[in-house]
């Protein structure tokens, strides 16, 4: 358990607690993480399952908007064909920043089992993906937890989105 | 020289054919006299070529500058009023020659006709659309996959791939996994040509591991921090176990209040 003592010595023995920018705007990032409502196959059904009571994604700061103009997430959670991709693209461009990706699904990180002429071959060709969800469909509990590794990621990210990399440096 | 292979179907074909096998062929019968068939094959009079009953189904072939005569006749004489399904089939390996079917439904006497017509590449057909509207959609469809040319059609538009798709996807001729085209077709839509490079060719391997990517592959024994360049080889670590999996909390509590 994280000790909630006020450390007198670096306060200079006020009773205040010190902080940095940095872990208080990942703290007000990571706990309201908003995703974009954006499902593409089956896997939309696990996302939807996620978002309703039973698992409750609320509780943890989550709530799907509509418009990716309020959106911090974008959860690309089924298949991508090849004809939706631009429109993929532009959602993504819509997001304001600082934005992430959770790719959500077999399908979606490698184009699964559909190895045809019309399904993009995942989606991190055409969208930088922080994190890679693996399952056929995935089930809630999973995407919970992909949540959370993303909230620990965004906890180790600078506030500054230019100091941060992504994984994925093909694309911007 | 490279070995030359025909590329006349080079759509997936199944790993493993038995060479003993023998296709069941669908029996096909004759048309009863006075049954509710021979009455439509009599309607049709000399427009049909060859008809036979294929389980409980009229077949009829017929020249395909008279498909709309015979559709007419078939909906308006004969009841047929539904036209479920319409589309082709690729025999241009075998025989040069598009197949296309029309699949009728009467629901009145709960029968259902299937309208066969073959024609040759490039050539066109006309558009049943004034007879049936669902004609619409699926002529659409067939020009869409084989890029059969349909006369007099209201909108003919790809209705399934992009606008901008080359290529006719379910021609035997087309790689189940697309052509250059395809393969590149939402990098250069997205990005531009010219970032071909920066994203690289698709993968289609699903097994494929890269060896050296410490961002996406764990290794167990041989851990590295995450992104480490491994180019030169990685240290074998030993593998930890916890010691408190394995304790039995159902026979003892002792063990818990130690714990405690």
């Amino acid at each position: 358990m994280a000790q909630h003592q006020v450390n007198y010595a670096s306060a200079a023995g006020l009773p205040i607690a010190l902080t940095s920018v940095d872990k208080l705007v990942n703290w007000g990032r990571s706990n309201s993480l908003w995703p974009l409502t954006y499902g593409l196959a089956c896997c939309a059904i696990e996302m939807m399952a996620s978002g309703a009571s039973r698992y409750d994604f609320d509780r943890m700061g989550t709530i799907f908007r509509a418009s990716p103009r309020q959106a911090d997430v974008m959860i690309l959670a089924g298949t991508l064909s090849k004809k939706h991709s631009e429109f993929a693209r532009r959602l993504y461009d819509q997001m304001t920043e600082p934005k992430w990706v959770i790719s959500m699904g077999s399908c979606a990180n490698t184009g699964g089992m559909f190895n045809t002429y019309a399904t993009v071959q995942g989606v991190d060709r055409i969208i930088p993906v922080d994190i890679y969800l693996p399952g056929c469909a995935p089930r809630p509990e999973t995407l919970q937890y992909a949540l959370m590794m993303l909230q620990k990621k965004i906890r180790r990210e600078s506030a500054n989105m230019n100091n941060n990399t992504k994984n994925n440096l093909r694309l911007v | 020289m490279r070995k030359y292979v025909p590329k006349d179907n080079v759509q997936g074909k199944s790993y493993y054919t038995d060479r003993y096998w023998v296709a069941p062929r669908v029996p096909r019968m004759e048309v009863e006299a006075g049954s509710h068939f021979a009455d439509a094959v009599k309607a049709l009079g000399k427009l049909v070529k060859e008809s036979y009953i294929e389980i409980g189904q009229l077949v009829v072939h017929i020249d395909p500058t008279q498909n709309v005569e015979v559709m007419r006749i078939l909906k308006e004489t004969c009841g047929y009023t539904q036209c479920s399904e319409q589309s082709a089939v690729d025999y241009l390996a075998q025989d040069g020659e598009f197949e296309l079917f029309y699949q009728l439904l009467n629901i009145t006497e709960a029968k259902r006709v299937r309208v066969h017509c073959r024609i040759k590449k490039g050539e066109a057909i006309e558009s049943t659309t004034p007879l049936f509207k669902s004609s619409n959609f699926a002529e659409r469809e067939m020009f869409d996959m084989f890029g059969i040319k349909v006369n007099n059609h209201p909108f003919l538009k790809r209705i399934l791939m992009p606008d901008d798709w080359e290529g006719h996807p379910l021609l035997k001729t087309y790689p189940m996994i697309g052509d250059e085209f395809a393969s590149w077709y939402e990098v250069d839509k997205i990005f531009g040509k010219e970032y071909r490079d920066v994203i690289g060719p698709e993968n289609r391997d699903p097994s494929r591991i890269d060896r050296y990517d410490t961002k996406r592959f764990s290794r167990v024994g041989y851990e590295v921090p995450f992104d480490a360049d491994i180019s030169s080889g990685e240290k074998e670590q030993a593998i930890e176990y916890s010691e408190t999996v394995l304790v039995d909390y159902t026979t003892s509590s002792k063990q818990l209040d130690e714990r405690r």
